[in-house]
């Protein structure tokens, strides 16, 4: 690693101030920074810890009946603590490995965007509120792309609401040595229609399948998809698998996920 | 460089350190805490895990002033003063749940933290926890059995494979 200066504010107007100064970083739970770090991939000149901000930790429901998660949630407290929407608990509960998900953050994952995690799909298929210091993002407008986010330089994910759907489920083909998704997929049934959202698989980082969406709002159930495939033009192809493959698996992992969640 | 202040198994630690130091390091190069092993770097293999504040973590992917003022448990603190090993120790020994050594720290770690949260873990559920721990010398079977044992649970259902 190179040499950073470190803080660790207990608010998020100190954590503000901090991210303004020049080539300031902020760090969530680090399971993916620190490694970064490590590699030389970055050079912050101050890394602003948020691990210290009790204000953006802890879940809640709010009254409008949606689920609050607060940016600085580890992967192992929404796993214990989201059991109003278990689907997204199951989801946090499968990411890494126990000691990852008692550092990992969800604020962390989401102003990441890896195109392999877990949380982005949660938060598309679910449209899913991304709450900021400044402002409040739909998840559809968050999204831009792998490693790409709506976020402004120095903004902070103070919380996400996730409206909770009638039925959801998540499938992650596992990748085994990074036990990030291979392909993951999410599906959520709303009064008003489904969503489903792909990880792992698009070189374009998560994306909803609207195909399937317009298919399993008329007919919620694995049968309405068969038949139905996404183009193999821009999925991931690398070692672990080929565009065909992921293509292939986006349908498998969709027809599981609509199985299970019923 | 910046102080920072940790109980470490019980006692009050601190040093200077870099914001770039690990916990890890700061526990094994400034603190002489050795038991606490380096293995990938990567937080892939989990032989450096140690707990904080009751939490299993991979002390080579957090850094040291992240822990200040935490309370911070690693592999020396596992036995008694008097040297007598804890149940999990215990249980390893028996069962021969390490060949080479190398992960056991962190494995012994891992298996802690599970029975803390789950008293008496399936088979299962002990191979799903340890998926962040990784054997080099392929001994997971022992490993699982010691944890089985340590649990207070039969082992002689674990067939051998």
């Amino acid at each position: 690693m190179y040499e950073f200066e470190f803080a660790r504010p207990e608010t998020v107007a100190d954590a503000l101030q901090a991210l303004g100064e020049e080539d300031a970083q902020a760090l969530g739970g680090g399971q993916t920074l620190i490694p970064t770090l490590k590699q030389r991939l970055a050079m912050p000149t101050t890394l602003v810890s948020l691990g210290g901000i009790a204000e953006i930790k802890g879940v809640c429901q709010t009254d409008d009946g949606k689920l609050a998660i607060g940016g600085g949630t580890t992967h192992a407290d929404v796993a214990a603590g989201a059991s109003a929407y278990p689907a997204l608990a199951a989801l946090a509960g499968q990411i890494g490995d126990p000691a990852v998900r008692n550092r990992g953050t969800i604020g962390g994952s989401l102003a990441n965007n890896d195109p392999a995690a877990c949380y982005p799909a949660a938060a598309l298929a679910s449209g899913a509120t991304i709450v900021t210091n400044a402002r409040e993002i739909a998840a559809d407008d968050y999204f831009q792309g792998m490693f790409t986010t709506a976020l402004e330089e120095g903004e902070i994910i103070t919380e996400v609401r996730f409206p909770v759907p009638e039925a959801a489920n998540y499938q992650k083909f596992l990748q085994p040595a990074s036990r990030f998704a291979m392909v993951g997929v999410f599906v959520a049934k709303f009064a008003d229609g489904v969503r489903v959202a792909v990880t792992g698989a698009s070189e374009e980082g998560v994306f909803r399948w609207t195909e399937a969406e317009a298919a399993l709002s008329a007919n919620f159930s694995a049968d309405a998809i068969t038949g139905l495939s996404v183009a193999e033009d821009g999925m991931i192809g690398d070692i672990h698998g080929t565009k065909a493959y992921r293509a292939h698996l986006v349908g498998v992992m969709t027809k599981r996920a609509v199985t299970a969640a019923g | 460089m910046t102080k920072v202040s940790m109980t470490v198994n019980g006692r009050p630690m601190s040093g200077e350190v870099e914001g770039r130091t690990l916990l890890v390091s700061f526990l094994r190069d400034q603190q002489g805490l050795t038991g606490t092993h380096v293995g990938c770097d990567t937080s892939q293999c989990g032989a450096c895990v140690v707990h904080v504040d009751g939490k299993a973590v991979k002390s080579c992917t957090m850094l040291a002033l992240e822990a200040e003022g935490a309370e911070v448990a690693t592999i020396e603190g596992q036995a008694a003063p008097d040297g007598t090993l804890n149940a999990i120790q215990a249980a390893f020994q028996e069962h021969h749940g390490l060949q080479c050594g190398f992960c056991t720290p962190g494995m012994v770690m891992s298996a802690a933290a599970l029975l803390k949260e789950n008293p008496k873990p399936s088979e299962g559920e002990i191979r799903h926890y340890l998926e962040g721990n990784l054997c080099r010398c392929t001994g997971y079977h022992n490993i699982v059995k010691a944890i089985m044992a340590a649990s207070g649970q039969d082992v002689t259902s674990i067939a051998a494979e």
